[in-house]
């Protein structure tokens, strides 16, 4: 098996026609201000696309054969016309599942989305009990989180998905997710903390520790045979055999997923939001296949890349060096270990002086109090970080 | 001769049996789930179901032949068969074959559907 998987594995480095999935945040809205947020979300951006812009790059995505796009926010169900969206996406053969924090999953709409077999759900929660989550996610978010799984049952909506960050306080009530889960007929997605968007504030002490990521990786190879992970712990596959951990154990960006952000920024990746990795506009950039398929940054993205300081490391072929964005925004080289690197790479490489990058936009609702920082050029530019400019050296 | 598909998940039904498909008769004609989407690709398709949302990657474009004319044969071997894969160097894609349908991305097709 080990034999042919890497084949596969190298031809989506080379990058596909059109992406496998992606991850499409149709709002930077938010009625919640979770301190890890990935997009920074809270208010909406004026610019976001309109109806008829989405329906253009639906029936893009419907050319194209991408089979279904992940809709996430800010909260996409509080865009007035998300219903319509979902609607139309499914009818023109382009799948949706959506992330919600549950706000609007009311048992009228719960009813509707059980009746539609192309459509799946996905409750975002980060603690199994509220003391945990609401740590997180806000006051009265796991009432809401639970109200919306039960909504879900009692329609007889089966496999909605619990989608948990997975953190330092949480990592311990894996079992307890997987209980709240079948509790509602629903299955347990858990992914990787990420230092993107607001991410990067909390990240320090919020990521679980170096034990608690070998306790994962145990966890998952026990029990994760019903889990989903979006392929988002690949980080850890050098902790076992080959293959112990589902899914293709790869970084996916600009290769077979991307992101297409609320004012139709196209990004390599979810956790990406940055200049860095922005590689076209939809409106602007001859529509989501033009930048697919040309965008300077994808196609490089697609060249073979450097080992870098990694490359002397025997577990290089498990983990490829791990996670982009990780590394980018706790300002680790591209090219270097995973901030969290299973070989213990990562920590002394985090204890330097490192220059982390900001996140691309700030929609968060009004908190920074205090001066406001003028926008003088005081840093000297810094010069184009280029994946593989560095000397493996 | 391993490793003609990749399916990216577990079978929906435990006991469905993955890896000895017991239902899967290569003798009997089969086709596509109608909520399956295939995609070409230069490496061989992707197989989505909107069912089951799930994916899998075929891994040729000699399987993804298979595949796609599975309905026009009266069975699986004479599929293979037409695709170019003599009989006795089925076994691998009988296998495959075998995988598909036991995650439901390949269903039977009924007698009177046959014609």
């Amino acid at each position: 098996m080990t034999s042919v998987v890497p084949r596969l594995v190298e031809q989506f480095e080379h990058g596909l026609d059109a992406p496998i999935c992606l991850t499409w945040e149709l709002t930077y809205a938010c009625n919640l201000a979770c301190v890890h947020c990935l997009s920074s979300s809270g208010k909406r951006d004026p610019r976001e696309l309109s109806t008829q812009d989405c329906k253009d790059i639906i029936d893009e995505l419907e050319r194209m054969q991408v089979f279904y796009v992940n809709i996430g926010g800010g909260e996409p169900t509080v865009r007035p016309d998300f219903w319509e969206l979902v609607d139309y996406a499914t009818a023109h053969h382009v799948g949706v599942k959506f992330s919600t924090n549950g706000v609007r999953i009311t048992p009228e709409v719960a009813t509707r989305l059980a009746a539609s077999d192309y459509v799946d759900v996905q409750i975002s929660m980060d603690g199994a009990t509220a003391e945990v989550n609401d740590a997180v996610r806000g006051a009265g978010s796991y009432a809401m989180a639970i109200r919306a799984l039960e909504n879900l049952a009692a329609a007889g909506f089966s496999d909605a998905k619990i989608s948990v960050v997975v953190t330092r306080h949480n990592v311990d009530q894996l079992d307890e997710f997987a209980s709240l889960a079948s509790r509602y007929g629903a299955m347990l997605r858990i992914t990787r903390l990420r230092p993107s968007g607001r991410g990067a504030d909390v990240w320090d002490e919020l990521h679980p520790t170096a034990d608690q990521q070998v306790q994962l990786y145990q966890w998952l190879v026990a029990k994760g045979e019903r889990v989903l992970t979006g392929d988002s712990f690949f980080h850890l596959s050098g902790l076992g055999e080959p293959g112990a951990l589902a899914g293709l154990n790869m970084c996916g960006a600009g290769r077979v997923v991307c992101l297409i952000d609320p004012v139709g920024d196209v990004y390599a990746c979810p956790f990406a939001i940055h200049d860095r990795f922005l590689a076209g506009n939809v409106l602007s950039g001859g529509g989501f296949d033009n930048v697919w398929k040309n965008a300077p940054l994808f196609r490089e993205l697609r060249e073979p890349q450097s080992a870098g300081a990694c490359g002397s490391c025997g577990h290089y072929d498990s983990c490829r060096g791990g996670c982009m964005a990780a590394k980018f925004f706790t300002g680790l080289p591209i090219d270097g270990p995973d901030p969290e690197c299973v070989q213990g790479y990562g920590a002394p490489a985090l204890a330097q002086e490192r220059n982390k990058p900001r996140p691309a936009g700030d929609h968060s609702h009004g908190r920074r109090s205090g001066p406001v920082p003028l926008k003088l050029s005081m840093h000297p530019p810094v010069a184009p970080q280029r994946l593989c400019n560095e000397s493996p050296v | 001769m391993r490793g003609l598909l990749i399916v990216s998940a577990p079978a929906q039904e435990p006991g469905a049996g993955a890896l000895s498909p017991s239902g899967f008769d290569p003798d009997h004609a089969w086709r596509l789930h109608p909520q399956v989407a295939v995609r070409p690709e230069p490496f061989g398709a992707l197989l989505y179901h909107f069912g089951t949302r799930k994916l899998s990657f075929l891994k040729n474009r000699t399987i993804l032949a298979v595949v796609q004319s599975l309905s026009d044969h009266p069975d699986v071997r004479a599929a293979c068969r037409a695709a170019g894969v003599e009989d006795a160097r089925q076994g691998p894609y009988l296998h495959a074959l075998g995988l598909l349908a036991g995650s439901n991305m390949l269903v039977p097709v009924e007698p009177k559907e046959a014609a």
